[in-house]
């Protein structure tokens, strides 16, 4: 991925053109801007601010109110594990420790090898067939120990 | 001749191995020489049968599952897709007596029709309601959703004809409809459904708010935790716009009604409807003063109609088949139907749409079956993270609104989350308090602060560091939350939390047990 400065200024450019007519428009620049980058750079912060005529803190008050938005890069799969009540009552707790056990990092790390970062979430909406988890935009259902070691093991092989 | 066969798609099913599913069912269909066509459907919402694989038969269409994909060769040597006997096979559909025993208005076409087809949705009845709202004036169009007895399914309850009247009669150069699915209370997935499912029906709802209040411009607010939900959205919106049920010319009525689709981040306090409105506005999503209402000052300081994902559903069914039908459903306040979502420890879960007064024992029981531990139900969680928990001298209430009201409890949105004896309560109101913490807006310092102390005091009360003291203390934390507190976050979280403390006290170190 391209994160020079020269990348990062023509990727906020094209953001902020396709959203130049939107009323409001700083939530979807930001998300445009976060799936072409993996993260929002410092850099953009003043683009983005001087494109939307906004302050720089009401740019930088926002990326940070939400937990989505990121200011550094981070693994290329993003793991989220379901914390909330339904997949509590199926066991999420114990899934929770044993997947920080093996991946070896705790919630907002990245694995040294950059594979994956560990994201809590609360609710994936799949609470009839919990434990629940994302794997970067897929969701797994009944998602014991053994099987969380399975989905890890599937996408360590080679593609066929 | 070409045999169909259906098969679910939705977030879950597809969680459930749908997706694998699908690919061996065409690998060996072509290996054995068999033709198929496949549909991609949303799910019926009976999880526990998911992936449910249907085919059309004479007596209509014929269900197997769960089944996976190790199974898939098993049923074509059984004769599939012709008639077969498997023991996955479940007879007709219709006729599982876990979804017959359901009444069905928003979720009739869930997991039968493909959610894409705007013909199988106008076939199924759709569009129907927004015809008709286009040939009635827009006072009409309200006077039906309010003798509906519709109200708000998101949480609130609040009466939907009320609010649109009062978004109709207020003054604005421009009005506005927003669409609340952040779904984001744990244990409920309806609006998710209806989405993946039936999304054409979100979409008449909302146009038909649009003609009903004089709103020519929608914004669905979508969680960014259904990336599914998402795409299929989003193709929705392109085909309705292309057929012209959005856009300048409404059915060639010269009437203009258009939806952006916006993408939240993650942010829980963003369901709270002005916490959603300030987040449309490219913002912090910080919890506004109330009044003014959105009614009158919501998104962009124009009258707003925020409503549910299932409320703009319910319109639409309304505006279908009449405010009449709808409110036959239901008793007392507590009109048409709730989509109950049993999730958590239970055998059967899924989507239970049932007329309003129906127990919740009934529901657990008679949809639920029992934990999928196979241990007793102890405790259930009704209507969210800032929902109750209610012991079982409770579960002979009936879900209704008022009911609930009355036991300190709510329906919130539907969701029904069991436990069974293993739980420790007093680690779940703690959990409450940890979860108003991360998601607290920051804007008012009861739900603030509040939530930090609270773990605290919890934490002491489990360790039995002076256990009469801390229990004192935090319930005059939980009235000044109640109390204090700008919004539900707060001014909820003590639900659970007291709740827990009221009906299980063993769990705190407190009472016989202990």
């Amino acid at each position: 991925m391209d994160t020079g400065h020269h990348a990062i200024t023509g990727i906020v450019a094209e953001a902020l053109q396709r959203h130049a007519a939107d009323e409001g428009a700083l939530m979807p620049v930001l998300h445009a801007i976060q799936a072409r980058l993996g993260h929002v750079p410092a850099e953009a912060v003043p683009l983005i601010a001087t494109g939307l005529n906004l302050s720089r803190a009401e740019v930088h008050g926002v990326i940070t109110f939400y937990h989505d938005f990121r200011t550094a890069p981070r693994g290329e799969t993003t793991i989220h594990l379901c914390r909330a009540e339904a997949c509590q009552a199926m066991g999420a707790r114990a899934l929770e420790a044993h997947a920080k056990a093996v991946l070896g990092i705790d919630y907002g790390g990245t694995t040294p090898d950059g594979r994956y970062s560990l994201e809590p979430v609360y609710c994936l909406g799949n609470c009839a067939c919990s434990p629940s988890l994302r794997i970067g935009d897929e969701v797994h259902a009944r998602v014991t120990p053994e099987r969380f070691d399975a989905l890890l093991a599937e996408r360590q092989r080679p593609a066929p | 001749m070409t045999a169909r066969v259906y098969i679910p798609a939705d977030t879950t099913a597809c969680a459930l191995g749908a997706d694998e599913v699908a690919a061996e069912l065409a690998a060996q269909a072509a290996v054995r020489g068999v033709e198929l066509s496949v549909v991609r459907t949303g799910s019926r919402g009976a999880y526990w049968l998911d992936p449910l694989i249907e085919t059309d038969s004479e007596q209509g269409r014929h269900g197997f599952g769960p089944l996976t994909a190790a199974e898939v060769g098993s049923l074509f040597d059984a004769g599939f897709p012709g008639p077969c006997e498997h023991p996955l096979a479940r007879g007709a559909v219709e006729q599982i007596p876990w979804l017959a025993r359901q009444q069905r208005l928003t979720f009739a076409r869930a997991g039968v029709v493909d959610p894409l087809s705007l013909d199988d949705y106008r076939a199924a009845g759709g569009y129907r309601g927004l015809e008709n709202a286009l040939a009635m004036p827009a006072q009409e169009i309200i006077d039906a959703v309010r003798e509906s007895g519709l109200r708000g399914r998101g949480g609130a309850a609040f009466p939907t004809g009320i609010k649109w009247q009062t978004v109709r009669d207020a003054e604005g150069d421009r009005k506005y409809v927003a669409c609340n699915a952040d779904e984001g209370d744990s244990g409920t997935f309806a609006d998710r459904l209806l989405m993946e499912a039936d999304p054409f029906q979100l979409l008449e709802g909302m146009a038909i708010a649009g003609l009903a209040v004089g709103a020519e411009r929608g914004y669905i607010y979508l969680r960014s935790e259904y990336p599914r939900a998402l795409r299929i959205l989003t193709q929705a919106i392109e085909t309705a716009r292309t057929a012209g049920y959005l856009g300048p010319d409404l059915c060639g009525s010269a009437r203009a009604f258009d939806i952006e689709l916006r993408l939240g981040a993650g942010a829980y306090i963003c369901g709270e409807e002005t916490s959603m409105l300030e987040s449309l506005e490219g913002k912090r999503g910080l919890v506004r003063f109330k009044p003014p209402l959105p009614a009158i000052k919501g998104l962009f300081q124009r009258p707003t109609v925020v409503n549910n994902v299932l409320s703009l559903a319910a319109a639409s069914t309304v505006l279908a088949l009449g405010a009449e039908h709808y409110r036959q459903f239901g008793t007392g306040r507590s009109r048409g139907t709730l989509t109950a979502q049993l999730g958590g420890n239970v055998r059967r879960g899924g989507l239970v749409e049932v007329p309003f007064g129906v127990t919740l024992r009934e529901v657990v029981e008679g949809w639920g079956e029992g934990t999928a531990s196979g241990r007793p139900v102890r405790a259930i969680q009704v209507g969210g993270p800032l929902g109750t928990y209610l012991s079982a001298s409770q579960w002979d209430t009936p879900l209704d609104y008022e009911a609930f009201a009355a036991i300190e409890g709510m329906l919130g949105h539907g969701g029904i989350v069991v436990f069974d004896d293993t739980v420790d309560l007093a680690e779940q109101a703690r959990f409450a308090m940890e979860f108003c913490a991360v998601e607290s807006c920051g804007k008012c310092t009861p739900c603030r602060v509040g939530s930090v102390r609270g773990m605290e005091i919890i934490d002491r009360i489990r360790n039995n560091q002076q256990r009469e003291e801390q229990l004192k203390v935090l319930e005059a934390l939980c009235e000044t939350m109640v109390e204090g507190s700008l919004c539900a976050m707060g001014g909820l979280t003590p639900y659970p939390v007291r709740s827990a403390l009221r009906e299980f006290p063993e769990d705190f170190g407190l009472g016989p047990e202990a």
